[in-house]
């Protein structure tokens, strides 16, 4: 286990290190004078702009300024924002909760209508629940969840008026914010309807962001279990004279879900991607809106490092993946 | 003896090789879905091409007396303009016949792009071995550990945003997978008995790379070209929506959509449709990309 470990993390930091590489190059192959955009000034003396190239640390060798820019990673610093003066790091974190709130709920949205229907369809395979429940998986797996936004809210906004268009909480309440997860906050807070107003905020682009990921995970757990279904074990399962729900439940499943889990494990990035889109429609102040924010003023340090934690967070994500599986299952370590 | 004069021997080797593409025909037939997606995908393609001799009115013309008609079959519409218009009186229908013509060379291009780099860069990596090889490998495990649509954006935004830029971003997003495909296969073959006899024979480096491996390397790489596809779609759609992809007045579908998006309440027609398109083309290449691994590629399970 130890050496598997190690194997781990040999991949691990050369590819934090590169990923610091290209976020620290993207800032320096921009279009325009980063000293200029920040200080919004124009005609300003050589001096002065000196002074700021000084200041900033810009005026140093290329290598210099890279050394300054990862021991800065590593000790949680990653310059200031230009629009909002505050520490990158800082910003990032105070809205990170919102997203991974949001991404937790649609994760568990999608893993609690995908296993079930991928099973039911491998149970019975080219049957119709078969058939209805893959035309529909692939129908989630080709949406533009974009567009799933708009038709949701246009049906239960716009229709029937049963969920808010936007934000995470009404107005009407307001509570002290410890954790940044709303539904823990607001049921906190002991506020009455507070809960049930951040539920009916968390719905639809709770919904948007897990279609795309239920969908895989139908896909892939119905492959998975038809794989294991052929399996000789099952079918000595199945000579004893055990229950289909037993076969299925407890002996099939149980194998099924090594490849189920990593397609999981790998729906972080996914997620990443998709609450950029989701955010900014159903405005989440989260990750993915203030990214676009970032991306839109042309506020370079928010954009490097918002890129920087983001390609962290997954790798990490994806060790520990890894390494789970390398604690479930012996084969894996042993390769 | 010689060859040149044996009519026999000729006719022999001129005659196609036996069955092919009629053993890929039989197994795509099999998957009903996937002929229905091919059959859409080629409709989509004819639309592309015939956009201006099929499109009833200029995608950009704006008819000023006629803001947000609804379809014809509604209250207020006319069959001048079959799907309606948008909120600056442009007809609709044009402007989605327009757009498929802008999303296929959009597929095609990032396509065409991701794979050339791809392929080349995977054989590289493959043939080379060695610290070559484990440089771009850890280039590409950087490039995926961003999430695509991010790095696009991103990209993008350095750039400037516009429909080149967005293809070019796509397609340095989706190239990794070609490079680990192709290298994977690339493994596989070099320790075959043909390569060996083919390095024995002589052959340069460059032969080996593309005439004696790279076509037994193709099946997984066709497939996950068409999966691409409907990837390029997607996430040049995606980056329209957000106003870093085609810009307006071009009607590219996600343009459309992020143009109507104040309007949804008001006109459905001018955010469902372009939607719509949208789903329909990625479906048929996705359910027709399904039935080209099950032809193509046992190796991954028919299920």
């Amino acid at each position: 286990m130890i050496s598997f470990l190690l194997k781990r993390l040999g991949t691990f930091i050369p590819t934090f290190i590169g990923v610091s590489i290209i976020t620290f190059l993207f800032i320096r192959i921009l279009p325009g004078d980063p000293i200029i955009l920040m200080a919004g000034e124009r005609g300003m003396s050589d001096e002065r702009y000196a002074k700021l190239m000084a200041q900033f640390g810009y005026d140093q060798p290329l290598l210099t300024q890279y050394w300054n820019y990862f021991t800065g990673i590593l000790q949680g610093d990653l310059g200031i924002s230009f629009k909002t003066k505050k520490p990158v790091w800082d910003e990032f974190f105070a809205l990170f909760p919102a997203t991974v709130e949001l991404s937790l709920c649609a994760m568990v949205f999608a893993i609690v209508l995908g296993l079930p229907a991928g099973i039911i369809a491998a149970v019975n395979r080219g049957k119709w629940p078969d058939q209805a429940l893959m035309s529909t998986a692939l129908i989630g797996y080709s949406m533009p969840i974009f567009w799933w936004a708009l038709l949701l809210i246009i049906f239960f906004s716009g229709m029937l008026g049963w969920t808010p268009v936007s934000g995470r909480i009404s107005l009407l309440y307001y509570f002290p914010t410890d954790t940044g997860f709303m539904l823990i906050d607001s049921f906190r807070s002991g506020q009455k309807g507070a809960f049930t107003s951040a539920v009916q905020h968390l719905i639809l682009p709770t919904i948007v962001l897990g279609t795309i990921p239920l969908a895989v995970i139908a896909r892939q757990t119905r492959s998975a279990m038809l794989e294991v279904l052929s399996e000789d074990y099952v079918r000595t399962a199945r000579a004893k004279g055990l229950s289909p729900f037993r076969i299925n439940g407890i002996h099939a499943l149980r194998n099924a879900m090594i490849p189920v889990i990593t397609v999981i494990g790998l729906s972080v990035g996914t997620l990443m991607a998709g609450a950029i889109l989701t955010e900014t429609i159903f405005s989440w102040p989260g990750i993915g809106k203030w990214m676009i924010q970032a991306i839109e003023s042309r506020d370079y340090p928010s954009v490097q490092g918002g890129l920087m934690l983001i390609a962290v967070i997954i790798m990490v994500v994806n060790l520990i993946v890894d390494l789970l599986y390398g604690l479930i299952n012996p084969k894996i370590r042993r390769t | 003896m010689t060859t040149e004069n044996n009519p026999a021997l000729d006719t022999i080797a001129d005659a196609p090789r036996p069955g092919r593409l009629r053993e890929f025909w039989h197994y795509f037939r099999e998957n009903r879905g996937a002929v229905f997606g091919l059959f859409v995908f080629m409709s989509f393609i004819l639309v592309a091409i015939l956009a201006d001799i099929i499109a009833p009115h200029s995608p950009t013309e704006q008819f000023r007396d006629h803001l947000l008609q609804p379809p014809f079959w509604q209250e207020g519409g006319s069959t001048q303009f079959l799907l309606g218009t948008d909120p600056v009186g442009r007809d609709m229908l044009s402007r989605l016949l327009h757009g498929a013509r802008y999303s296929f060379f959009i597929g095609l291009i990032v396509v065409t792009l991701a794979v050339s780099g791809g392929v080349l860069t995977g054989l590289i990596a493959g043939f080379a071995g060695g610290w070559v090889d484990t440089m771009i490998m850890r280039l590409m495990d950087v490039i995926l550990s961003f999430p695509s649509l991010l790095l696009a954006l991103v990209m993008v935004a350095i750039l400037g945003p516009s429909l080149v830029n967005a293809m070019f971003a796509i397609a340095i997003v989706l190239q990794p997978h070609y490079v680990r495909l192709t290298r994977a296969s690339v493994l596989g073959e070099l320790p075959k008995d043909y390569v060996t006899s083919a390095r024995v024979a002589g052959a340069s480096t460059f032969r080996l790379m593309f005439i004696t491996v790279l076509p037994n390397c193709l099946p997984p790489i066709i497939v996950q070209a068409a999966l691409s596809f409907s990837t390029a779609i997607l996430d040049a759609a995606a980056l329209g929506f957000l106003g870093l992809g085609a810009q307006p007045p071009t009607p590219e579908w996600g343009t459309m959509l992020s143009e109507a998006r104040e309007f949804i309440l008001r006109a459905w027609w001018v955010v469902t449709l372009p939607g719509i398109a949208i789903l329909v083309t990625v479906l048929a290449i996705n359910l027709m990309g399904d039935g080209l691994r099950d032809a193509l590629d046992p190796k991954l399970k028919r299920s």
